[in-house]
């Protein structure tokens, strides 16, 4: 689908969503609460069908988060960017995907062990790659000294 | 029957007639016995060098490679060089792990092999037992071996020893079966258990070739049954490196550990003699018919010479399975037994028994 | 019986029986640990633990120059370092808006296609020496000298070859590199048929592949699972036909879609693949035009302020490299969306039921790479 028309549609389907400009894929940044309805919508809506999430993760802007989503469609081959910012830094927590996107689990494991952000309703949320007290290292504030090298 | 083979039961004769001119029957028997079990010793343990080191060079031929070559001319040092390896190596003891049983189960194996391995007549007259149930025995004797594998496992007090002990057993278990009834079918056609007896039968011929097809089914039955019963080549999923590190003998280090491997080598080079003896004539030349000219330019050829030839052609086919085919799954392997040897083998007793009553053979 | 005295011989009041498969194992090409709870001999659940070779690729290019990152993604899944080297090279080239010449772009995908069928011939090596047959490591590995050799011979390394920067490439090739390729392929048409004779047509093989964990279509695309593992179960994801970057869109290929979706659907794309790579060789070899081998770029390198995502087809999958700018030397966020990653984690839907020696079967088809899961 052309991607004028993808935004229309997404505008359709989603009054608060906003559209950045974006030259490569058509963005779309919703608001953290309606993040489930909206993937939801944007899966099984018939002219839509983004079925494939290609890519799922965070960006840290120091006084906020935004997760970052992927998302393309395997029959009209197209594909959106949809982000949600998370505005707290102690507690970020954000609805899960994985009940939509399978892959979603072990992405979001994975965010949650880099940077701390929690997820609603995740079926096995578990830190994937490092120790339980390591800290967030992906996370702009983190320091080590014994491990890392700063220039 | 046969022609001028030299009959080693004279010069056997000769050394005990000498013997008990010097000492009573009691000591001579028991000098004999000394000898005897020196000379299988020695053979046994050259034996396993020269196979270790045939099979390294057998496997680096078909892997396009050329394999030892740098210990001695050639690389013939280099089992040597392993044995010393493996000599001086720590025996590490497992803590939990039933001693005796863990010590004894190396022995159970070789003594399994050992005995069987003195049955086996290796030319005329030279062999150290002549049962008149030779085959039987044989049979019987090679069936301890199971014992050995299976105390292994489970005295190493470790899961994966345990699992592959198990396997191994199941299998061995079930593959022996087929080895017997192969065997039994030229029991049939020759009409006696007694190894030399059997041998003596293939005068005119071996009886792969005298019995036509049942013969060579059970043959190929037998070379099957074998290779799954010495836990080699496309069976040897209970020592599968790449699956559960080592099997029943992960636990195992230093000289125990070479009598594992020893004993499996040994066991190749049994069952591959069997082969030859009762399939393919043992020390019995290649003759057609009696008594022409052919059989006489073929009985030039020592008999010692034939048989290690049979047996080291079937020992490179058995090699050469193992080298060229990825492993069967223990399930797979079983149904293999249950499933499609045993009832062809069944199948098999029952035509060669009519087949011998008619006379329908060579 | 055998699960009988397994249980209360062992396991006292446990229900399960676990074994680790790792992180030290012969077949799981990498340091990964399985924890497998078995009954008997089959597989009741899968629980695969990764981060034993978690490197913080992604932090580290956060402090380092975008010249100096691509280094740092040869070591992810090192068995298509150009590929993921050029993917860090289209983003920077995406971004800077950069006009590479067409030399770079030929001389780009040939080296793809070289990585692609070394991958694969590594990949047949293990496969086959996982499931007993010892030989097809030597073979396999025989064949992929003669690759590791052209690459020697012109970039002076063997499996990555660290030769892309953004804007082109760091050396020119020397005058024999597309004799040498065309001596390889002519070689190489000989000998894939041999692979087939060994491995494929083996009865104990298909036995032991044929029918084994099935991955369904709906399953492949839930899970993101890409590649030649994702195409064996007709899922269209070859990003060299959907995004096509480089010279893909002037060559002629097929894309490898099967349907069946079992072990051995999985290695025959594998082995049809590798014809494809020669077939795209052929095309390009002899055409590759005259020209500078980079387009002139500035010595320090900013992106503008922005986002860039690019999508690039290795030998195991989808590789996304998704780049946030602040207008820095480096970058500000950068993300890797490995294949691997994604396809690891199908084991534990795929091996529920099957016996432990098809766990290797299953892990060997769909050819992991542990770095690259674990980045």
């Amino acid at each position: 689908m052309d991607s004028i028309i993808l935004t229309h549609q997404l505008g359709g389907l989603l009054p608060e969503a906003v559209f950045p400009e974006n030259k490569q894929y058509s963005e779309v940044i919703v608001p953290a609460d309606r993040l489930h309805a909206f993937c939801e919508s944007l899966k099984t809506t018939p002219n839509l069908l983004f079925d494939y999430l290609i890519s799922l993760t965070a960006v840290d802007w120091k006084d906020h988060f935004i997760m970052v989503y992927h998302i393309t469609s395997t029959k009209y081959r197209h594909t959106v960017v949809v982000k949600t910012p998370i505005n707290s830094r102690e507690h970020p927590v954000v609805d899960t995907l994985s009940d939509i996107w399978k892959t979603a689990e072990f992405h979001e494991r994975e965010v949650y062990d880099l940077f701390g952000i929690s997820f609603r309703n995740h079926p096995d949320l578990r830190r994937l790659f490092l120790d339980d007290d390591y800290g967030y290292p992906l996370r702009k504030d983190f320091t080590d000294e014994s491990r890392m090298i700063v220039k | 029957m046969t022609f001028d083979i030299y009959d080693f039961s004279g010069l056997t004769q000769s050394i005990d007639k000498g013997l008990k001119a010097s000492m009573s029957p009691g000591w001579t028997l028991l000098t004999e016995f000394v000898i005897i079990g020196l000379i299988f010793l020695i053979f046994y343990a050259i034996l396993g060098l020269f196979l270790v080191y045939a099979e390294r060079k057998v496997c680096a031929f078909i892997q396009n490679r050329i394999g030892p070559n740098r210990v001695g001319p050639l690389g013939i040092f280099q089992t040597i060089a392993d044995l010393i390896k493996l000599l001086m190596k720590e025996l590490i003891p497992i803590k939990n792990a039933d001693k005796l049983l863990f010590n004894i189960a190396p022995f159970i194996v070789i003594i399994a092999s050992f005995m069987a391995i003195a049955a086996i007549p290796f030319a005329k007259g030279l062999h150290a037992i002549d049962f008149n149930i030779g085959i039987f025995y044989i049979i019987a004797v090679s069936s301890l071996g199971v014992v050995g594998i299976l105390l292994a496992g489970w005295s190493s007090n470790s899961k994966y020893s345990l699992i592959g002990a198990m396997r191994s057993g199941a299998q061995v278990i079930s593959y022996e079966l087929s080895i017997g009834l192969s065997l039994l079918t030229i029991v049939v056609f020759a009409g006696t258990m007694q190894l030399s007896g059997i041998v003596e039968s293939q005068a005119n011929g071996w009886w792969i070739f005298k019995g036509h097809i049942p013969a060579v089914i059970a043959f190929v039955v037998f070379l099957i049954a074998s290779t799954a019963e010495t836990n080699r080549g496309p069976f040897d999923l209970a020592e599968a490196e790449s699956e559960l590190t080592a099997g029943f003998h992960t636990e195992y280090s230093g000289i125990k550990f070479a009598f594992f491997f020893l004993a499996e080598f040994m066991n190749m080079f049994i069952v591959a003699s069997i082969a030859a003896t009762v399939f393919l004539g043992g020390w019995m030349p290649l003759h057609f018919g009696v008594d022409n000219a052919f059989n006489r330019i073929m009985d030039y050829i020592p008999p010692i010479v034939w048989f290690f030839g049979k047996t080291g052609t079937v020992i490179l086919i058995m090699m050469w399975f193992k080298w060229t085919f990825p492993r069967l799954r223990i399930d797979q392997l079983l149904t293999l037994e249950w499933k499609y040897l045993l009832p062809i083998n069944l199948l098999n007793i029952v035509v060669v028994a009519f087949l011998t009553l008619m006379g329908w053979h060579f | 019986m055998q699960e009988e005295i397994v249980k209360n011989i062992i396991l006292g009041e446990d229900d399960d029986y676990i074994i680790n498969v790792g992180p030290q194992h012969p077949s799981t090409h990498g340091v990964l640990r399985f924890e497998v709870s078995l009954q008997g001999e089959t597989i009741k659940k899968v629980v695969p633990h990764c981060g034993y070779i978690h490197r913080g690729i992604e932090k580290m290019c956060e402090r380092d120059t975008y010249p100096q990152i691509i280094h740092l993604t040869d070591r992810m899944d090192y068995l298509s370092a150009h590929m993921n080297n050029e993917a860090v090279c289209l983003c920077v080239e995406k971004a800077l808006e950069v006009e590479v010449p067409e030399r770079v772009t030929y001389i780009r995908t040939i080296l793809d296609e070289l990585n692609r069928i070394a991958s694969h011939q590594l990949w047949w090596s293990a496969m086959g020496m996982d499931m007993g047959a010892l030989t097809t490591f030597f073979y396999g590995l025989r064949d992929r000298e003669k690759i590791l050799d052209i690459f020697e011979e012109s970039f002076g390394t063997r499996l990555i070859q660290s030769v892309n920067a953004p804007g082109g490439l760091m050396q020119d090739i020397h005058t024999g590199f597309q004799k040498r390729i065309k001596e390889f392929i002519r070689y190489f048409r000989k000998k894939l048929p041999e692979y087939d004779q060994l491995l494929t047509g083996n009865v104990i093989f298909r036995e032991r592949t044929e029918g084994i964990a099935k991955l369904s279509l709906e399953d492949a695309i839930q899970y993101g699972v890409t590649g030649p593992s994702g195409r064996a179960s007709g899922f269209s994801c070859d990003i060299r036909k959907i995004e096509p970057y480089g010279t893909y869109p002037k060559v002629d290929f097929k894309e490898i879609l099967h349907t069946e979706g079992d072990t051995i659907t999985r290695y025959k794309v594998r082995i049809e693949e590798m014809y494809e790579s020669m077939n795209i060789l052929e095309q390009l070899v002899d055409n590759i035009p005259a020209g500078d081998y980079s387009a002139k770029m500035k010595a320090v390198l900013r992106l503008p302020v922005g986002e860039f995502y690019q999508r690039v087809e290795t030998a195991r999958g989808e590789l996304g490299v998704y780049i946030v700018s602040d207008g820095n030397k480096s970058p500000y966020r950068i993300k890797f969306r490995a294949p691997n990653f994604s396809n690891l984690f199908i084991i534990s839907k795929l091996a529920v039921g099957y016996k432990i020696a098809d766990l290797i079967a299953i892990s060997g088809s769909l050819d992991l790479v542990i770095p690259d899961i674990d980045r």
